[in-house]
């Protein structure tokens, strides 16, 4: 329970967010710029999420390069630093190279959290900490629908709840003998597993993670998975296992001792004098196989904490139970409930050529986490964010500065677009970056969206979207291996698109 | 949300799947990710480059030509194929007309995926067949 003196004790808000992780911080940050009242609680005793206590290894898959081709206090310097949270004020920004040792580019864990625990504590972010959101409930009122949120402080109300909690839920799919298994959440110290015989299941990053750190430990690793493994560097994506977990896979080509199989779980047993045996039923055309191993690890991943939200109609799917979810992170199912941090990653967009948005990571969701925060004071409590109104040729500049420089569309390609509108009163309009799928399928006024876009051939270029008499039509522009969409050729093309648009 | 154990039952009654063993349909539910559409969204966009495969778990949904509705697609049915098959956008939206659930394939993984699973190329060459017939007969 909070102490009392801790912020936002139980009672009325028109805010609510649970959580003290990166899309949590992100939000209260973002909402408090917009100069909307709200209150942040979390069952944690300080701020972080969950890098408070993983990786399990202890180390990021997200960079941060304290030295970069850009200032590391100027906006751009984002796209080199996947891990810092967002701010205009130059002092609160790239607060993660500030802890960095030079030991790695990717920060640990440690180096992470601290990173989290400095921008709450500069930015003056409260949080009632220590208090458990516990159940919610659907309250019809005279002035529309709220939420009643309880928790292990007392009861909260709100017009809006923003859940950011994580995709942190270890979960173990069910299955015969799967008791036998421990989940990546329980992996003990790794000197524990010398000489050991250990079966991990699950061929994603977390399982390559364990089998990276456990190599100089386990006698003999296998690791298995219906699905073929997929890296990143064949992906040409964030799509696959990351670069730094490949050495097992490594060993597995080349004989070492790892076995990196396609197949699934029959059962796992335990005979009688304490021997275990997993049955794997191969999906690559070999024979099925039966493996004695001392440890079974279950990396299987984790699934949202929802509490109660399915029962008040929040749907959810896939193997992470995400909510289903509009482009702007509102639950499909109750209006008035949101989601920022991971869980946003439910909303998928067009993941176009199969590449997914970084929503499932700090560097992705930081992004929707503002916008988030933009658009619930927009739609909720009449914030009005000031819009430049730009001639044609201003609004092409714009794009091919925003395309060459905006971190935004950087991290979020084919996710998240710069909007220009016509105005009636003429010129061009600047909406803003909102999400592309909005962008493409909600109508309105004539406009052009530019987003950065990936198609896994490893080339990063711009892709600009008009919208003409409801009409939606893409042209991407060629890539440059050096992401220069500021020259005079870019800037010709641009300029003929968005000539298209206003008519000129 | 269901779990991946009843994704398999329901895939291993589709058509395109149905000479799939267990173990292949365990690995197609690994492979294609669950998605979910709510009513009004739009599958595909008609145009649009970086297209997928869709099967259809549940719900339905409709095909869209330049605003008008030419098809409904349901359970078991699929659609995606032609536009990554020709490496061309889309001709039609596809758009959820209810709560539609499906697992979709990547389109860059869609060729791999067939190749590796001729008997499911040959199921849907045999869709594509009927979908053929019943057009020329529509001419005729």
């Amino acid at each position: 329970m909070a102490e009392l003196s801790a912020p936002f004790p139980p009672g009325d808000y028109p805010i609510l967010v649970i959580g003290s992780g990166p899309g949590a911080l992100q939000t209260s940050y973002s909402l408090r710029q917009a100069g909307i009242d709200h209150a942040v609680i979390s069952a944690d005793p300080s701020a972080g999420g969950m890098f408070r206590r993983w990786p399990f290894f202890q180390r990021l898959l997200s960079w941060t390069k304290p030295f970069a081709p850009v200032q590391r206090d100027s906006r751009a310097y984002e796209r080199f630093d996947w891990n810092s949270l967002l701010t205009d004020d130059p002092g609160l920004r790239a607060i993660q190279a500030e802890f960095m040792d030079g030991t790695s580019y990717f920060p640990s864990r440690p180096e992470m959290e601290a990173n989290l625990a400095a921008f709450a504590e500069r930015a003056a972010i409260k949080i009632r900490y220590d208090c458990r959101w516990t159940a919610t409930r659907r309250l019809s009122t005279a002035e529309g629908e709220r939420f009643e949120v309880e928790t292990t402080d007392g009861v909260y109300t709100c017009t809006v709840l923003v859940v950011a909690v994580g995709v942190a839920e270890p979960y173990t799919p069910p299955g015969i003998g799967m008791e036998h298994t421990h989940h990546y959440a329980d992996v003990r110290p790794v000197e524990s597993y010398a000489d050991r015989r250990v079966l991990l299941i699950g061929k994603q990053n977390s399982g390559f993670e364990l089998a990276t750190g456990l190599l100089p430990w386990a006698r003999q690793l296998i690791l298995v998975s219906p699905s073929r493994t997929r890296l990143s560097v064949d992906t040409r994506s964030l799509v696959g296992v990351r670069a730094r977990y490949v050495q097992p896979f490594e060993d597995h080509i080349l004989g070492g001792g790892v076995s990196v199989l396609d197949a699934s779980i029959d059962r796992i047993e335990r005979s009688p004098d304490g021997r275990l045996t997993a049955r794997l039923r191969r999906s690559d055309g070999g024979a099925d196989l039966a493996l004695e191993v001392d440890e079974v690890i279950s990396a299987t991943g984790f699934v949202c904490p929802l509490q109660d939200l399915p029962d008040l109609g929040v749907g959810t799917f896939g193997a992470s139970r995400l909510p289903i979810q509009t482009p702007w992170w509102e639950s499909s199912g109750v209006p008035g409930i949101f989601f920022a941090g991971t869980i946003g990653q439910g909303a998928k967009g067009l993941q176009k050529h199969g590449v997914p948005s970084n929503s499932g990571a700090v560097q992705g969701s930081r992004y929707n986490a503002r916008i988030l925060a933009g658009h619930i004071a927009a739609t909720h409590f009449g914030w009005q964010p000031e819009r430049r109104v730009l001639s044609a040729e201003a609004a092409a500049d714009l794009i091919a500065a925003e395309l060459a420089d905006a971190p935004a569309l950087f991290h979020q390609r084919a996710y998240l677009a710069q909007v220009l509108s016509i105005d009636p009163a003429g010129g061009f309009r600047d909406d803003g970056v909102q999400p592309l799928a909005h962008v493409l399928d909600a109508g309105g006024a004539d406009a052009v969206a530019a987003t950065l876009e990936s198609d896994g051939t490893g080339a990063i270029y711009p892709v600009l979207y008009t919208r003409i008499g409801g009409r939606i039509v893409e042209q991407a522009i060629e890539p440059d291996a050096l992401l220069r969409y500021d020259s005079a050729d870019s800037r010709r093309v641009i300029a003929e698109i968005v000539g298209r648009v206003s008519g000129g | 949300m269901v779990e991946r154990a009843e994704l398999v039952d329901a895939i291993a009654s589709f058509a395109l799947f149905g000479d799939l063993t267990g173990p292949q349909l365990e690995g197609i539910v690994h492979l294609f990710e669950e998605t979910v559409f709510s009513e009004g969204d739009k599958v595909l966009r008609q145009g649009l480059t970086g297209s997928a495969f869709y099967v259809i778990l549940d719900g339905e949904a409709a095909v869209v030509v330049d605003g008008t509705e030419r098809a409904r697609l349901g359970r078991g049915e699929f659609f995606g194929e032609v536009s990554l098959m020709l490496s061309e956008s889309p001709i039609a939206d596809v758009v959820a007309t209810r709560s539609l659930r499906c697992l979709m394939l990547a389109g860059p993984a869609f060729e791999s995926f067939l190749v590796a699973h001729p008997r499911v190329m040959y199921r849907m060459l045999q869709a594509q067949a009927r979908r053929l017939r019943a057009a020329n007969r529509w001419r005729s």
